[in-house]
């Protein structure tokens, strides 16, 4: 677990930094990477109704179980798919074997550096 | 399930720190505010975060904070507030 002393000697988790010193805000609208578009949607078609696989509520605490290290280095998005990912394995929706044999498959169609098409 | 608060009534937010997910923000524990606006009963954000149904679901207030009760060190203005929306388990009478 993530909890932390916060300075008056309470507990706080990693993730539960509202008002803490984190620097300005950017305001600027981001450009997303098309993996990252591809992120957004497989949460959304997993959170649907009709599917009901995954809800926002187990994405967030999917992200909050990332620990303080993964969660300062991640991407927002990069958060994301982790938790999703390890939804999706606790669940039995998809096996360890089966992710890593589909991860090796993607990584050998697409060397580094090669661009995905968006 | 009936509110257990009304419009208007303060409250005070429960010192607890539990290891799982919550949806009450750490810098609102042990405080008082007063509840703005009652609304409605939700699925239990704690229970549905491990794949369970959320029910019975919660009242869920929205409760206003003066910001500088929030922190101690607060250099904004004095009439600022802090508006949080709270479940009712976090919640108790001051």
């Amino acid at each position: 677990m993530s909890n932390e002393r916060s300075e008056d000697g309470l507990l706080r988790r990693h993730h539960d930094m509202g008002g803490l010193p984190a620097g300005p805000v950017e305001r600027n609208e981001h450009d997303y990477a098309p993996w990252e578009k591809r992120v957004d949607a497989i949460l959304r078609l997993l959170a649907d109704p009709k599917r009901g696989v995954l809800t926002v509520d187990e994405l967030r605490r999917g992200i909050e179980e990332l620990g303080p290290g993964a969660y300062d280095e991640m991407s927002y998005y990069e958060r994301w798919i982790a938790s999703v990912t390890n939804n999706l394995l606790e669940k039995g929706v998809i096996t360890v074997d089966e992710l890593g044999r589909r991860m090796a498959e993607v990584s050998a169609a697409w060397p580094a550096g090669t661009a995905e098409k968006s | 399930m009936s509110a257990r608060f009304a419009v208007g009534e303060t409250v005070t937010v429960r010192v607890a720190f539990p290891p799982g997910h919550v949806r009450t923000p750490f810098f609102v524990r042990g405080k008082t505010g007063r509840v703005t606006e009652v609304l409605g009963p939700y699925r239990n954000p704690e229970e549905l975060a491990y794949g369970r149904s959320g029910e019975p679901a919660l009242p869920l207030y929205r409760v206003i904070f003066d910001t500088a009760d929030l922190w101690d060190d607060y250099q904004g203005a004095a009439q600022d507030t802090t508006v949080v929306d709270i479940y009712e388990n976090w919640l108790e009478a001051p």
